[in-house]
Parts: structure tokens; C-alpha cells; sequence
């Protein structure tokens, strides 16, 4: 059942969960079936150590061939467990205190609009070591994130960053290696700058010294306090995307057609943003509106429960006499609100199980609303077609 | 309109004027009122308190709620010195013409017993000067103890709390800052302050009725506080028994990110209507009256969405009388401006 309509922690095993709600935008998916998850992965490992062949099969939701890997990596206490944490398990940020340091790769699989998995490596992994299979890692990678601790001496780590990019260089060179220099909260803007500036110019002097030029290098500010993180995910996500311009081709339609500031193709899950159209992304917008989709999902979560059946029969009974589902216009979620500085609407419309649309709309454009509407259907319409086309391709 | 007015009396009729009723805020230092009232009244979110200093000595506000129904709530500082000086030289500047008094109990407190000794000293100048003010008691701070020790803790203290409340019977809640149990033990303490509420009650339950919906809420703008609910048959079988505080937690959380995104003040009403339509149900809040709220919860249908809306729109006129609550009777610490002109 889509996470819109009866809300997120309700985990399949707990249909009448009942907690309390945390405070934050941030929630927390339970630790248990992360703990699970996690021994199971460890004793298929070490079961796979003693005899490979009768390793049993991975846990549902962990390691799977065939899916773009995030590999994220960094000196020890960067915070990668505490960003894959914090994305990917919506655990609030001020509970990645208590994180355990990690001492073997964690894998970790996202069934989301499109399955792909994280895998979180320790610190102190040293890739000289000829005992790794460096072809099972970097095989089959989507991106490289290379996690970097602002608050703390880097300069260990570039030097570390620059070896691994010159030992990848020659077999992978495609490899996107995005740098994340991470816990930047607290820090002023100019600092902030003059730190990637510092990082960026190591890396490449480095890099080009060795004959090494263009790398695919890309930079990232990232808190895990604010949404800089989820940012940061997105851009690294949407390169993976292959049909990514034909959805952003959508998009920029619709906003021209329809009058929308900004628009996003949310996950709903984990609140990435795997594409927007291209008018230039800021920061208010972005956090407006994956602050909504919260709302949208913490009020379904309250009122989402199942009505008793006699109940749904009376309504559809007279003096509609219809299906409820007929009754409504859109079968879909969709939700809207209105701001009242300019009267601004903001729109949110149900894309599949896993995607929502979120527009700013331009102001006073209330009243063009049903237009609006007809158009977000259109696009929807469209932005399912490629996805239906997509997924026919990888199955053939 | 006019059956709001019916029932109630007419304030011209009392002798004469009332002096308005203050709400005590009061608890040893460092408990946390000050923070709840700023989280409650001034639009902070929890991890903004860690700004707040000490109150010295009385810190008196008068929180607009409701429009012109105004709380007139003394915070009052917790230091020992201060409290000896309430107990003595101020006694009855402090304790007379009370309403309510909302103590506040710190869980983590080392020395309950000392807090309960405090405790009985104010209940008994409270005695002597306002013997019909209502006590509620607020053990605060429950995130700090371990989730599965504190239904016995809680239990525990009120107990003996109880024991000590003279002729009192105090109501007690738990709470903390950082969910949404602040929320629900204050709209409780408002709900008791909101005059003719009776009637609004009635009166948004032939609303509810009209429009086919679930739940009726009435949120008051600025601190986004249930003052006034009402279910149907269907909307009283909902699992979700903490819905009310969740729900104002949520919008509440909600307006930060709206007042950052729009540059106004975080006071200041952001929205003005949010509809949300799933397979399941569908809401709308919308911009009631000037200084409310509502929430209405239908089942699905584009129709039944539609002409529930119109009405409510028809309705708000009927409802306008709550920014005027001049007429009403039962004067406990909420005082209109009507009264008081």
C-alpha cells in the first residue's frame, strides 16, 4: 500500500502502530529489522568464509546483482554510516551519535522507484590489500562517495582519496566519484567555500600530476542536520538514472504549461529528488517541499486507518450510488496548499507507489487550480508511460 | 448567532467588575516552564528553549487566545529566593484571584521530596487566597527516563504529589518538549479556559453532522491548539488515540518551514487552506474564523469534498461570534475585553 495513504511506520508487521511522533522532519524506520538484517547479512558471511557454495541466499533487501551500487567511503568517523543512517533509514540526526563504528561492509538495498543498493565500507579498509576482489566492488558501481570530515584535518584523507582515484583510474574510468565534505553545520558560508576550494584544488593539482585530467569529480557541501544531505543524494542519484532527460523534458513542460516556480519528482521515502525541471535548484523550495510530503504522510498516518465495511457501503449507497472510487476524481493522492503570503499554492500529486510530484505553483494561481490539475494528470500520465518503457527494456 | 447568545448570561448583569484571573506558572528552577510557554505561545520549536535564560522573579504575559479572550499568565521564576519571596512579602499580590495553577514537576529532580515540600507550601498560600482555582500538574521532562520505566515513575509521583494537594484535586499529565504531549496537556488546560465552549461544541457537531464528516477540529491560529472537537460514529472508532496533539505537532512543525520558505513571522498565519485528498479519506484546514482553525476529515468523494467545503465557508459567518466571547459566564483566569471595558 503506498506510504501516501496509511503513512510510514506502519511497517507491515505492526498494522496498528500507535508511537508516538518524532519531532523533526526526520523519521525512524525500526532499528530491529536494520539489527535483522544486519546478523543475517553477517552470518551469510561468515558461513560463505567456511564453504562459499552453501552460503544461504542474501537477505531479502541486501546485496543483488544487477543494481546500481553507491559505494560510500572515507576515513574512519567521517559519518558514512550516519549519512546512509540518516537517508536511507530515516533515523533522526541526533541519534547517529550512538552509531557503532562499522567494522565489515554493510550492505544495504533500496526498493524504491528504481532498486539500488548502498554499501557502507569501514573506515580502516586498506584497497592495497590484494585480498579484495576489487572487480566484485567496483564492478558493477554507480558512484563512488567519497566522504570527507570538514570539522576535522583532511588532509590524510585527500591524500588517501587521491590514491584510491589513481588506482581506479585505469581498469574504471567511469567511475562518478562524488566528494561529500561533510559537517559543514556550524560553519560559516566563506568557510564553507574556502574549504572546497582548498579540497578541490588538492584533489585535482594531485590528480593532474599524475596525468590524471577531467576526472569525473564532483563536490558536495553536506550536513546531515539540514537537507544538504538529501541534496547532495539527489544530484548523485539522478546521474544514475538513465532516462533522466526525457523526465526532466516532462517536467519543464508542465511548469511552462502551468505556470509552476519549481517542480520535483520526490521518493517518497527517503525524500530524494530524482529529477526536477531546470530552472536552478534552491535550497527553501527543495526543504518546503519535502517538509510537505511529511506533513501529507504524518496526516495519513493518523487518519488512514480502514473503515469498517458496513461503513464504506453506506457511502456508497444513495444518494450517490456509485463506487467509492468512482466517487472521487483522482485515484490517486493528491493535496494542495495554499500560503498565504501571495496566496501561493503548493501541489502535491501521487505518482506511483513510491513517487510523488511536488510543485510550487506561481502566485494567485488558485483560482486556475482544475487547469492545473488537468495538466499534473497529463504529466503523470507521461512520466508513468517512461517508466513502463524503461522497465520493458531492462526486463528484455 | 442568535442561539449562541441564548443560554448565556449577560455580563451586565454581575454586580461588578472582575479583576482578571491569573494563570500561576510555577515549578522549581530549571523545570522547563518557561521553555513550554515559549514553545506553546511564542512559536518555538524545542531545540530553540536551549536559548532561554532564567526568569527573574514574575515574567507576566498576557497571550492573546482566541482573540480578544486573553490569558493573563505569570510566569512565575523558580529559584528558592524567589519562591520564599512569593511565600512571604508577595504572598497575596501573588496568590490571590488565581484561575489555574500549572505546576511543574521535573522527573529528573535528585531531591523530590525538597520539590514536594515547595509543593505543599504554594498549595496551602493557594488555599488561603484562591480555594477555587483549579491545579494541574505537569511532571515534565519524561524523554530523559527510559520509555519502559516511565508509566510506573509517572504513577509513582502523582501519587504522592496527590497526597499532598489539600482540598486540590489536581490533574495530572506527563509531558515533555520534544513530542507531542506538551500539546496535549495544554489544550486540555485551555480547553477548561475557553468560555461558552459547550455551545461551540454543539454547534460544530450539527456542522459535522450537515457535511457527512468524521472529525470536526477547531484549532485556535497561532498555537495551533485543538480548543474545540467533535466525531461521528465513525470518526470515534479511529485507532489513533493521541491524534489531536499529533496533528497540532505536525501543522505546528509545519509553519517553521513555511514562515522560513516565506520570510513572515513564524506568529503569523501561513496558510490558508490545505486540502489533501486520498483513496481513503480526504481533509481539508481551512481559515476559519479570524482567529481559528478548522480541520474537517470526509470520507473520499470529490462531491461530498466539495459541498463540505462550501458549507463550512456558509457556516463561518455563524462561528464568527467566537472572536467576540464577551458573553459568558464561568470567569476562570480567561478574561474578554468585553468584561474588562
Amino acid at each position: 500500500m503506498p506510504l501516501l495513504e496509511t503513512g510510514r511506520r506502519r511497517t507491515k508487521l505492526d498494522h496498528s502502530y500507535n508511537g508516538p511522533a518524532r519531532q523533526g522532519p526526520v523519521r525512524h524506520i525500526s532499528p530491529v529489522q536494520l539489527t535483522l538484517e544486519r546478523i543475517h547479512e553477517q552470518n551469510r558471511a561468515n558461513v560463505q568464509k567456511v564453504d562459499p557454495a552453501k552460503a544461504p541466499a542474501p537477505a531479502p533487501g541486501a546485496a543483488a546483482r544487477g543494481k546500481p551500487r553507491l559505494l560510500l567511503m572515507g576515513q574512519r568517523r567521517s559519518g558514512k554510516s550516519s549519512i546512509s543512517s540518516v537517508v536511507f533509514h530515516k533515523m533522526p540526526p541526533n541519534e547517529t551519535l550512538f552509531l557503532e563504528s562499522t567494522a565489515r561492509i554493510q550492505k544495504d538495498s533500496m526498493h524504491s522507484f528504481m532498486d539500488f543498493q548502498v554499501w557502507d565500507f569501514p573506515g580502516q579498509v586498506d584497497w592495497a590489500d590484494p585480498s579484495f576482489d576489487l572487480d566484485a566492488i567496483f564492478g558493477e558501481i554507480g558512484a563512488l562517495i567519497w566522504v570527507i570530515d570538514a570539522q576535522d584535518e583532511y588532509l590524510e584523507a585527500i591524500n588517501r582519496l587521491n590514491s584510491t582515484i589513481l588506482n581506479l583510474q585505469p581498469t574504471y574510468p567511469n567511475i562518478n566519484i562524488e566528494v561529500f565534505i561533510h559537517k559543514v553545520d556550524g560553519l560559516s558560508d566563506d568557510y564553507k567555500l574556502d574549504i572546497q576550494r582548498d579540497v578541490t584544488q588538492r584533489i585535482q593539482d594531485e590528480l593532474s600530476d599524475h596525468g590524471v585530467e577531467n576526472a569525473p569529480i564532483n563536490f558536495h557541501l553536506t550536513s546531515i542536520y539540514n537537507h544538504s544531505i538529501f541534496e547532495a543524494f539527489s544530484k548523485v542519484i539522478q546521474k544514475l538514472i538513465p532516462h533522466l532527460p526525457y523526465l526532466e523534458a516532462l517536467l519543464n513542460n508542465c511548469c511552462q504549461k502551468s505556470g509552476f516556480e519549481k517542480a520535483y519528482l520526490f521518493d517518497v521515502l527517503s525524500k530524494i529528488y530524482i529529477a526536477t525541471d531546470s530552472s536552478p535548484v534552491d535550497m527553501p523550495s527543495y526543504e518546503i517541499c519535502s517538509d510537505y510530503i511529511d506533513v501529507i504522510v504524518d496526516i495519513s498516518e493518523i487518519y488512514g486507518w480502514n473503515r469498517p465495511d458496513d461503513y464504506i457501503e453506506r457511502l456508497e449507497g444513495p444518494p450517490y450510488n456509485k463506487k467509492l472510487e468512482d466517487q472521487v476524481a483522482c485515484k490517486d493522492a493528491e493535496s494542495c496548499i495554499v500560503l498565504t503570503d501571495g496566496r501561493r499554492p503548493i501541489l502535491l500529486r501521487e505518482v506511483n507507489k513510491y513517487l510523488a510530484l511536488v510543485a510550487v505553483v506561481k502566485e494567485g494561481a488558485y483560482s486556475k487550480m482544475p487547469d492545473i490539475i488537468e495538466n499534473v494528470n497529463a504529466t503523470v500520465g507521461g512520466l508513468l508511460q517512461i517508466f513502463e518503457i524503461t522497465r520493458r527494456r531492462q526486463r528484455a | 448567532m442568535d442561539n449562541l447568545n441564548d443560554s448565556t448570561a449577560s455580563p451586565a448583569s454581575e454586580p461588578r467588575k472582575q479583576k482578571k484571573k491569573k494563570v500561576l506558572l510555577m515549578g522549581k528552577s530549571g523545570s522547563g516552564k518557561s521553555s513550554m510557554r515559549s514553545i506553546i505561545f511564542s512559536n518555538y520549536v524545542a531545540k530553540d528553549t536551549r536559548r532561554l535564560g532564567a526568569t527573574i522573579d514574575v515574567d507576566l504575559s498576557s497571550v492573546k487566545f482566541l482573540g480578544n479572550l486573553t490569558l493573563n499568565l505569570w510566569d512565575c521564576g523558580g529559584q528558592d529566593a524567589f519562591m520564599e519571596n512569593y511565600l512571604s512579602q508577595q504572598r497575596q499580590h501573588v496568590f490571590s484571584n488565581v484561575g489555574v495553577l500549572i505546576y511543574v514537576f521535573d522527573i529528573e529532580s535528585r531531591d523530590f521530596d525538597r520539590d514536594l515540600l515547595t509543593y505543599r507550601s504554594i498549595i496551602a498560600a493557594l488555599g488561603q487566597f484562591s480555594p477555587t482555582s483549579s491545579v494541574y500538574i505537569l511532571v515534565h521532562k519524561m524523554d530523559l527516563v527510559v520509555p519502559n520505566q516511565r508509566e510506573d515513575i509517572y504513577n509513582d509521583r502523582v501519587a504522592l504529589i496527590r497526597s499532598k494537594s489539600d482540598a486540590f484535586a489536581p490533574i495530572p499529565f506527563a509531558t515533555s518538549i520534544w513530542d507531542q504531549s506538551l500539546y496535549k496537556a495544554w489544550a486540555e488546560i485551555i480547553h477548561d479556559l475557553v468560555p461558552n465552549l459547550d455551545q461551540i461544541e454543539k454547534h460544530l457537531g450539527e456542522l459535522g453532522e450537515m457535511i457527512e464528516a468524521e472529525e470536526v477540529l477547531l484549532f485556535e491560529r497561532s498555537s495551533f491548539l485543538v480548543v474545540s472537537s467533535w466525531c461521528s460514529a465513525i470518526g470515534a472508532m479511529n485507532p489513533t488515540s493521541d491524534r489531536f496533539e499529533r496533528f497540532s505537532n505536525i501543522i505546528k512543525n509545519f509553519k517553521q518551514t513555511t514562515s522560513r520558505y516565506t520570510g513572515t513571522p513564524k506568529s503569523a498565519e501561513q496558510f490558508s487552506l490545505l486540502e489533501m485528498k486520498l483513496p481513503n479519506f480526504s481533509l481539508f484546514i481551512v481559515k476559519f474564523t479570524t482567529n481559528t482553525y478548522l480541520s474537517v476529515c470526509l470520507p473520499p468523494g470529490e462531491e461530498r469534498f466539495n459541498s463540505a467545503m462550501e458549507n463550512c465557508y456558509i457556516a463561518r459567518n455563524k462561528f464568527e461570534d467566537l472572536d467576540a466571547p464577551a458573553k459568558k459566564s464561568a470567569d476562570r483566569g480567561a478574561t474578554s475585553g468585553a468584561t474588562e471595558a
